[in-house]
């Protein structure tokens, strides 16, 4: 009989077993690093190079002229008007998913994330098919002098439509999570529901839905195919901003297309920082219950 | 203020939570409702509180319908189980937020709510946290802060769900003292719903024992303790030995240990089960010409001032060890060892015919 030394059937013991040798994780690294430069950085610095090319006074030309400016003008408009109506369906939606029982939830979870399973230019078409000139409501549209279709309340409606999800769907699992224990409480204590809705419910959820705003107004500044549709392409009249780096760059103006386009991916930088700032504080909100 | 409530029912679904409730609660008392989880007690507290809406029955205060009342016109003072303070408000805050919200007539002015919140804090001994967050407090803080702004609108009758369930043990038995004391301070009327059957035992005036969406027993902890109306309040209050015996014409036999029955003159030779509590249990090293039941000491358990004994009966009369609790000198007086024969016999039993699953049913 021989004895088995120790060492031969126990592992060495600096060993972690969750974790890979150092080529490994270097290879990995190299992977992760070389895709995010490929298809996010050098896009994002491409745009900025290439709005720059010829000058700053030339960047600035092409964002100052007016059909830049009615872009802009327009673009802020729509996102004026999207965000806080979807405000004000967001927190309803919210608030009656989250602190009601009722028949039929889970399909109003699933219509309110429609938009995010439809394809935008679907979202188009289907405002074309009913306020089009040929649509459901065109012949009494015309008859009123109203237009809808390639004109700024098509527009509107189009954001609205694709930017329905993004505070409800920011909400609802803030609000499952934090109850309705401290609604009850503050209705007990003699609150009306204005008062509960204004001094405990909105306090609770406020950094969720600056969180879902951002988020909203990113999508209602940056969306093109559902607005392509309903737009027409109208210079100084109907364009947004992404339609109108589309316009440019299909007229080889290169240098203009990109200078606008500069302005979008700027936002989406702010928009970035805002989120990581934000993101702490919601964390922070939903973890901070009365549960010790 | 009394509450009555009558033939209160409520169903969720298939389950019962309440089945034809009939229940007065007294001006000035703590009632406490006893159950295991889905007896439908919370429900209860829910209902009286306005929270919860009941399919059928009346709940009335002062001999007044409330049924109907909203919750803001019930004044009913409630304190959940989790606190459920406000996270986004300083204590100070959320014990003056009921008075705050009070429509423009009612409201005190800033320096009367001032006064009036200074001295619940005062009154829950936490006055030094009024400008913290509900997050920097202790359990046993907050269930306090919860109390006291539940005690701000003065409300007629105080309402508790689980208060102490969140808290461990040591903050609990504090806790339960104190509400006792604060209660009678008070001279509210007060309901609270509980699991734990210690903890109504040690605070109640009266018991409501409850089981499956009905009412077991009502008494004061002494009654529902020392004569339970039914198998389920002996068993679900304190520790309970079972034994398995027959009942023939006024007498009962567990094993070879005869016993009177006067109850059940005519009974002829029924299964019955009869209960013990571990502390009537008489242990004895020889059999001194009364009837005993022969055991063995199992396990012998001996901290404190009551010594536990574990015991395997000899016979099979009864399904599991047998628990007895003696004091330390009568342990020391029969230098009883593990592993020892000695002779029990039940100073008191309660018989109740029939069988057990039968009984509990």
């Amino acid at each position: 009989m021989t004895a088995i030394p120790l060492s031969q059937t126990s592992p060495a013991p600096h060993k972690v077993v969750t974790q890979e040798s150092p080529q490994v994780r270097r290879i990995l690294i190299l992977l992760a690093l070389s895709f995010l430069s490929l298809f996010l950085l050098l896009p994002l610095v491409a745009v900025f190079f290439e709005a720059l090319r010829k000058g700053w006074e030339v960047y600035f030309v092409a964002i100052t002229e007016p059909d830049a400016l009615a872009a802009i003008r327009l673009t802020l408009i729509a996102a004026a008007i999207a965000i806080p109506l979807n405000l004000l369906f967001g927190i309803a939606a919210a608030w009656t998913i989250a602190k009601f029982e009722f028949r039929g939830k889970s399909i109003l979870t699933s219509l309110i994330d429609l938009p995010f399973s439809v394809s935008p230019v679907v979202a188009g078409l289907i405002y074309v098919l009913i306020f089009g000139l040929q649509g459901w409501a065109g012949p009494w549209l015309r008859e009123h002098d109203l237009s809808v279709i390639f004109a700024v309340p098509g527009i509107v409606l189009a954001t609205i439509f694709v930017t329905v999800p993004f505070i409800a769907r920011e909400l609802i699992p803030l609000m499952q999570a934090q109850g309705s224990e401290e609604e009850e409480a503050a209705i007990i204590l003699g609150a009306s529901g204005w008062q509960t809705l204004w001094y405990v419910t909105l306090p609770n959820i406020k950094w969720g839905l600056l969180y879902g705003t951002i988020l909203c107004n990113a999508r209602a500044m940056g969306e093109f195919g559902a607005v392509s549709v309903v737009s027409g392409h109208i210079r100084g009249l109907t364009n947004t901003l992404s339609l109108h780096v589309e316009i440019l760059y299909n007229e080889y103006n290169f240098v203009a297309a990109f200078a606008v386009a500069s302005l979008l991916a700027l936002l989406a930088l702010v928009t970035l920082a805002l989120k990581t700032l934000v993101e702490a504080k919601v964390a922070q909100q939903a973890s901070r219950g009365n549960h010790s | 203020m009394t509450i009555e409530i009558r033939n209160l029912s409520r169903q969720f679904g298939a389950f019962t939570a309440l089945n034809n409730i009939n229940l007065k609660v007294r001006p000035g008392e703590l009632l406490a409702l006893l159950g295991p989880s889905g007896s439908g007690k919370t429900t209860l507290l829910r209902v009286i509180a306005g929270l919860e809406t009941a399919d059928s029955g009346q709940v009335l205060f002062n001999q007044e319908d409330s049924t109907d009342k909203h919750i803001r016109d019930r004044h009913v003072g409630f304190v959940f189980q989790h606190y459920a303070l406000f996270r986004n408000m300083t204590i100070f805050d959320n014990v003056a937020f009921g008075l705050r919200v009070r429509p423009g007539k009612q409201r005190p002015g800033n320096r009367e709510i001032h006064q009036r919140v200074t001295e619940l804090l005062q009154l829950v001994q936490l006055d030094w946290l009024a400008d913290r967050y509900p997050h920097q407090l202790s359990g046993g803080q907050r269930q306090r802060i919860a109390l006291a702004r539940a005690l701000a609108v003065e409300p007629g009758v105080l309402l508790l769900d689980e208060p102490f369930g969140a808290l461990d043990a040591k903050v609990r038995k504090e806790l339960r003292a104190w509400l006792r004391k604060l209660h009678d301070d008070m001279h509210m009327t007060s309901i609270f719903v509980t699991h734990d059957q210690e903890e109504a035992l040690e605070v109640a005036d009266r018991i409501v024992v409850m089981n499956r969406g009905c009412i077991e027993q009502i008494g004061t902890p002494d009654e529902v303790y020392e004569k339970p109306a039914n198998p389920f309040v002996y068993e679900f209050l304190g520790h309970v030995n079972l034994f398995h015996g027959r009942v023939h014409q006024g007498h009962a036999w567990i094993g070879d240990l005869e016993v009177d029955a006067p109850e059940y003159p005519e009974a002829e030779d029924l299964n019955a089960i009869a209960y013990v509590r571990p502390h009537d249990i008489e242990v004895n090293r020889t059999l001194n010409g009364e009837p005993a039941l022969a055991a063995r000491i199992v396990h012998i358990l001996a901290i404190g001032p009551i010594v536990r004994l574990e015991l395997a009966g000899q016979d099979n009369q009864s399904a599991d060890n047998i628990y007895a609790e003696i004091s330390k000198a009568r342990f020391r007086e029969l230098r009883l060892a593990k592993g020892d024969q000695v002779f029990i016999k039940p100073r008191r039993l309660d018989l109740f015919p029939g069988d057990r699953h039968l009984a509990l049913s």
